[in-house]
């Protein structure tokens, strides 16, 4: 739903870093207790980048899941559903450690010759 | 991978080699890291608001909800409540239209209209850029609360920082149970959830005690207040909770 001004976000934080360098590949990592649907990205990023200097630079996704570590059992667990609660022995007694990540990790960009 | 994109007139290809006019560069691409958040340059535009909102004594609160959950309707009632003894100002976001803004005229509070329909399509959300643009408009040297009231969304408005000290969240009993699973994101970003038109239950298969516990799933430490707009139940107890958050070292109470 707001894929659109993400893909924008994105583009600007792109830009601040190529420095007017062509960019060939913009890796971004997304995790996955953010509401960001992949597809709709793709499709985002397309339509903001149409026509301008990022014109065919391709997107893509790094999709981290949603890990808890149990304070009880220790365990690090993966959980689906957004309830914070250990996979292994069912303790609310969880901290997120990832799952809400959202960078640009890196760029490809061509050096002018 | 290849170069597969899509237009938005729904087609897609495949780009074989280097995609755009890259003729004047060096063929082989360098990885550059960036490791920025993306939202890193609204939640700077945030930073620069909250410090605004302490240089003036601001105590600001983002308000969000899904479309027709009753937020206009509880804030109508939380300015007839409250203007008496703090100063308040709204920023009222909306898609388009400015029938909630005129809802709130004449309760005694500043209200700034937020249009987002100039954007791209008409944004979904306020982000802490619109927000800036819109304090200009409100005299927040003589304010002591700022409701933002965000646009009606339970999806967007949830990412986006725009320098509030706490955020509420308007959820109303028609809306089912499962809501807090099926939108975690806003759910774990409230600070209080006020469960609206609390009225209606006896006309409802609503099951609040599952509601409550799915909230508690996903946001153990939320405030929660039944509340209902239209009779004015737990009106009181939500205006208890906004007058704790205002800081009590207020700027001295001028009336207007």
């Amino acid at each position: 739903m707001h894929e659109l001004s993400l893909s924008a976000a994105i583009a600007d934080t792109v830009r601040d870093h190529a420095a007017d360098r062509g960019v060939t590949q913009v890796m971004v990592r997304i995790g996955h207790l953010r509401q960001v649907v992949p597809d709709s990205l793709q499709l985002c990023w397309g339509m903001v980048t149409q026509g301008t200097d990022l014109d065919g630079a391709e997107l893509v996704i790094d999709h981290v899941p949603a890990v808890v570590s149990c304070a009880g059992c220790g365990a690090d667990t993966a959980i689906d559903r957004p309830v914070l609660v250990c996979g292994a022995c069912g303790s609310r007694d969880v901290v997120l450690v990832s799952g809400e990540e959202f960078l640009v990790v890196s760029i490809d960009v061509l050096e002018p010759v | 991978m290849g170069r597969f994109h899509r237009h938005p007139d729904g087609t897609v290809h495949e780009h074989a080699d280097a995609v755009g006019d890259h003729s004047g560069y060096a063929s082989a691409p360098a990885r550059v890291a960036v490791l920025e958040n993306v939202l890193a340059e609204n939640d700077r535009v945030a930073g620069a608001n909250r410090a605004e909102f302490a240089a003036h004594g601001v105590w600001a609160l983002n308000l969000m909800s899904s479309p027709g959950a009753g937020k206009t309707a509880l804030l109508r009632r939380t300015l007839a409540a409250l203007t008496t003894d703090l100063r308040i100002g709204v920023v009222e976001g909306d898609i388009a239209t400015s029938l909630d803004a005129d809802r709130l005229e004449g309760l005694g509070a500043s209200v700034a209209l937020l249009n987002t329909s100039a954007g791209f399509g008409g944004e979904c959300h306020l982000d802490a850029v619109m927000v800036r643009a819109a304090l200009g408009r409100l005299p927040l040297a003589g304010l002591d609360l700022l409701v933002v009231e965000n646009v009606g969304n339970l999806v967007c408005p949830a990412e986006f920082d725009v320098g509030e000290h706490a955020r509420a969240m308007v959820y109303a009993v028609t809306e089912g149970e499962e809501k807090p699973l099926k939108y975690p994101v806003m759910f774990r970003a409230a600070d209080v959830v006020v469960v609206n038109k609390i009225d209606l239950l006896p006309h409802l298969d609503f099951d609040l005690d599952l509601f409550l516990a799915n909230l508690a799933a996903v946001n153990p430490r939320a405030t929660v207040i039944r509340a209902s707009a239209r009779t004015g139940e737990g009106v009181d107890e939500w205006c208890d909770w906004l007058r704790r958050q205002v800081p009590a070292e207020r700027k001295p109470l001028v009336h207007k």
